[in-house]
């Protein structure tokens, strides 16, 4: 009793404790956002943020914006010829063909007449001249001429904001549309809602038809049935490319796949070296654990760079980069995961005269495996995100078309529509490494649609794979047959 | 006697044929679904192979090619090492800097989100499938993504690195913490508002605390993954060690000492973070077995 009271503090003391404690308290609780503000401070400077507004290109970001929900199509006069064209975006493959106009555009002899929204309108007339009626403000006449350049019928001082004239350089800005004369070329462009030939491209028979007339109409193309037509004008539309996205889209999938189960079924014998419990040799242990830090402390885009330079660009680099990060990952969690073990279970299958591995298959495998497969579920997941940044770098998959679609900095509908689909491909595979772990670790049933949906993801993969190994083991079969051939009849 | 002797022989002789069939059931299934596993890897590995560039089997020769190539020059010009190393610093820094600006955002982001995301805690409870797709969506979005379209706005430079990473940040912690918010406990949050509190100081007097080593445990375990997102952003164009890198192994042969002094310092550093931040962990959590991502 005595021997209590006297190690007990006074009441003195714990007050004083509890004093000190809040103000130590208090000092970190205003320590903290202090720091971090000088923090900020100190990178607000350091990554030059008020020079930002200097370099920011809000003309880019407005293309950009515009882009993402609308296309422009471009009526091209060439100066020097004559020679009127019609093109979506201004490109070959968007061009209507020689000779058929949209119907705002009517061209007669060197006259054409372009009508634009809001009434406003242009006209192309002989001698290379070009008017552009604004509703409001009137009529602007241009002149491009070998050589004088281009010449505009009103005084510069007067001119509106909107146009920017030089005599090099005309150009007419306005929300209906824009008209751009040099001496080469008089242009005027349209904007249009929507993506650009998406479905069709002008060349195939069924551009401008509705779902309803290819399903249920009069057959279209005489050569093919409507839905077969549509189906493969469709898949190589050469705008938009479906069936090279839908490529990339698999080939980044892939490499996630291929990288992250690699990766698992490397590092699953590896962690039980890396283990306490399974391997009591100190320096063994240390020298596999050193081996994971290492394929983890590298780091995915070093492997990506080193790999790329001896197996070239696609995703089989990308699926051994993938690898080779996430085998360093899985060994540190699979040999923590074994640490955990209970000692018990083993030992009760090793009492009915088990060997070393069917003690590790009966009495280790079935502790652990929830909890790895859940594990390597998650990283499948997230490394689908990694192989499109890898794709990136190593050139495959949906990473090279997104950068190679930003680099150009033209297509940023088509961007939109890459990141459509990486975000909708991504959320999937969440949704499905969901479901898996679901039906797999808890053993909850999981409904009938997502059941559907797994197995319209699954069933076809399964049928691609048998189809793809019985090729391959075809070829191989015969180099074989060709070996033993050589061989005998030597 | 001899009735329930056989009636007792009888009913284990079911017992051990229906088990018998459950194992055998069970083989089958197993069996199948390795038998499709290993179809799956095996395809896979054939597709992917014949799509390359280079193929498996070709490359595998090649594989300490570039390795040997930058490490004997590097061993080469050996003296010249703590000079690049050195020269190299500041884009580390900046390359940390940018990891560690965006996961503080990103921390501020998630936070709000997933506070606004959990029943009982959100301000506007019809609103919380809203933010959890939100979510969602922030976290599908590869960084490279929103990256090089910012550098097109706002030209290269750190700041289209920081805004990419924060918003995937933001959508990865907000996920993990609103999973932490689900297990916090009400009553002090019940508390304050029976004393009049109003959400802001609900949520920072009531749940902060109460999370807080959770929170900061995922932050930090997000800092580590945001290093090496922030060096592989460098390396399309967003500025650090990362830009450092590219241009030194384009330009050919002649820069891989560089290319030597850049894989060091990312290595260590990554390693040096991987440690110190087990170690708090560790620490926070009390050896808590936590999701890695």
């Amino acid at each position: 009793m005595s021997a209590t009271a006297d190690t007990l503090p006074t009441l003195q003391d714990q007050f004083a404790a509890a004093d000190r404690l809040i103000r130590r308290k208090k000092i970190v609780a205003l320590s903290v956002p202090i720091l971090l503000l000088a923090y900020f401070i100190y990178v607000f400077f350091a990554f030059d943020i008020p020079g930002i507004a200097d370099r920011a290109r809000g003309d880019n970001a407005m293309t950009l914006i515009r882009d993402t929900y609308s296309y422009k199509t471009h009526v091209t006069r060439e100066n020097r010829s004559g020679a009127i064209t019609v093109a979506k975006e201004g490109e070959r493959k968007g061009a209507w063909p020689e000779g058929t106009w949209p119907d705002w555009v009517s061209v007669s002899g060197d006259r054409a007449e372009i009508a634009l929204t809001d009434g406003h309108r242009v006209t192309f007339g002989p001698d290379n001249t070009a008017i552009y009626h604004h509703p409001e403000l009137g009529d602007f006449a241009a002149q491009a001429s070998r050589a004088d350049g281009v010449q505009l019928d009103r005084d510069d001082g007067t001119l509106p904001d909107f146009i920017s004239y030089t005599s090099a350089r005309l150009d007419i800005r306005t929300e209906a549309g824009r008209m751009t004369v040099t001496r080469n070329r008089t242009e005027v462009f349209r904007y249009f809602f929507g993506w650009e030939l998406f479905w069709f491209t002008l060349d195939s028979p069924y551009y401008g038809h509705g779902p309803v007339d290819i399903l249920f109409g009069a057959r279209i193309d005489p050569e093919r049935s409507n839905l077969a037509g549509a189906a493969q004008d469709f898949w190589n539309n050469a705008i938009w490319q479906h069936n090279a996205v839908t490529w990339a889209i698999f080939e980044t999938v892939l490499m996630a796949f291929l990288g992250t189960m690699g990766a698992a079924i490397v590092a699953l014998p590896l962690a039980f070296l890396a283990a306490r419990n399974f391997t009591p040799l100190a320096v063994i242990r240390q020298l596999f654990r050193r081996v994971f830090d290492f394929a983890r402390g590298v780091d995915a885009l070093i492997w990506t760079i080193l790999l790329s330079r001896a197996f070239g660009p696609g995703p089989l680099t990308g699926a051994l980069a993938i690898l080779f990060t996430d085998t360093g990952s899985f060994g540190k969690l699979f040999s923590e995961a074994l640490e955990n073990v209970d000692g018990k279970q083993i030992d009760g299958v090793a009492s009915t005269g088990a060997k070393p591995i069917q003690r590790y298959r009966f009495g280790v495998i079935p502790q652990v495996a929830p909890v790895l497969i859940s594990q390597v579920l998650y990283f499948l997941e997230s490394n689908t995100r990694s192989a499109t940044i890898i794709g990136a770098i190593t050139g495959g998959g949906i990473g090279l078309l997104i950068t190679q679609a930003i680099i150009t900095q033209k297509d940023w509908e088509e961007v939109t529509y890459y990141i459509v689909l990486i975000v909708l491909m991504v959320m999937l595979m969440d949704w499905i490494s969901g479901k898996l772990r679901q039906m797999i670790i808890s053993g909850e049933p999981v409904g009938m649609t997502a059941k559907l949906a797994l197995g319209a993801v699954f069933i076809p993969a399964i049928i691609g794979a048998v189809y793809v190994v019985a090729v391959w083991l075809r070829a191989e079969a015969g180099r074989w047959s060709d070996h033993i051939g050589a061989l005998f009849g030597g | 006697m001899a009735d329930t002797a056989t009636a007792t022989a009888t009913t284990i002789d079911t017992i051990r044929e229906s088990y018998q069939a459950l194992v055998a059931r069970r083989r089958l299934y197993s069996g199948i679904l390795i038998a499709v596993f290993v179809l799956l890897m095996v395809a896979g590995f054939l597709v992917a192979n014949d799509r390359n560039a280079g193929g498996f089997w070709d490359g595998l020769g090649n594989i300490f090619d570039f390795p040997a190539d930058v490490v004997s020059e590097a061993w080469q010009k050996r003296a010249d090492m703590p000079g690049l190393l050195w020269k190299y610093l500041p884009a580390l820094i900046e390359t940390l800097n940018i990891a560690a600006v965006s996961t503080l955002l990103g921390f501020l982001g998630g936070m709000v989100l997933s506070l606004l995301s959990t029943h009982g805690l959100a301000v506007w409870p019809r609103l919380i499938p809203l933010f959890r797709r939100t979510m969602d969506i922030l976290r599908a979005i590869p960084e490279i993504v929103v990256a090089l379209v910012l550098i097109f706005i706002m030209s290269v430079g750190p700041v289209p690195a920081v805004i990419a990473i924060a918003i995937h940040t933001a959508g990865a912690l907000g996920k993990l913490y609103s999973e932490v918010n689900e297990n916090a406990d009400l009553k002090p949050v019940d508390g304050l508002a029976s004393v009049g509190a109003n959400w802001t100081q609900r949520m920072a007097l009531g749940v902060i605390p109460q999370v807080a080593p959770n929170y900061m445990s995922y932050a930090l375990l997000r800092f580590e993954i945001n290093i090496r997102a922030s060096a592989i952003l460098g390396f399309v164009g967003a500025g650090g060690i990362g830009y450092e890198l590219r241009n030194s192994i384009s330009w050919g042969t002649g820069r891989f000492d560089e290319a030597a002094a850049i894989f060091i310092l990312l290595f260590l550093t990554i390693v040096a973070v991987d440690q110190l931040s087990s170690t708090l962990r560790n620490r926070l959590t009390h050896g808590r077995v936590e999701a890695m991502l």
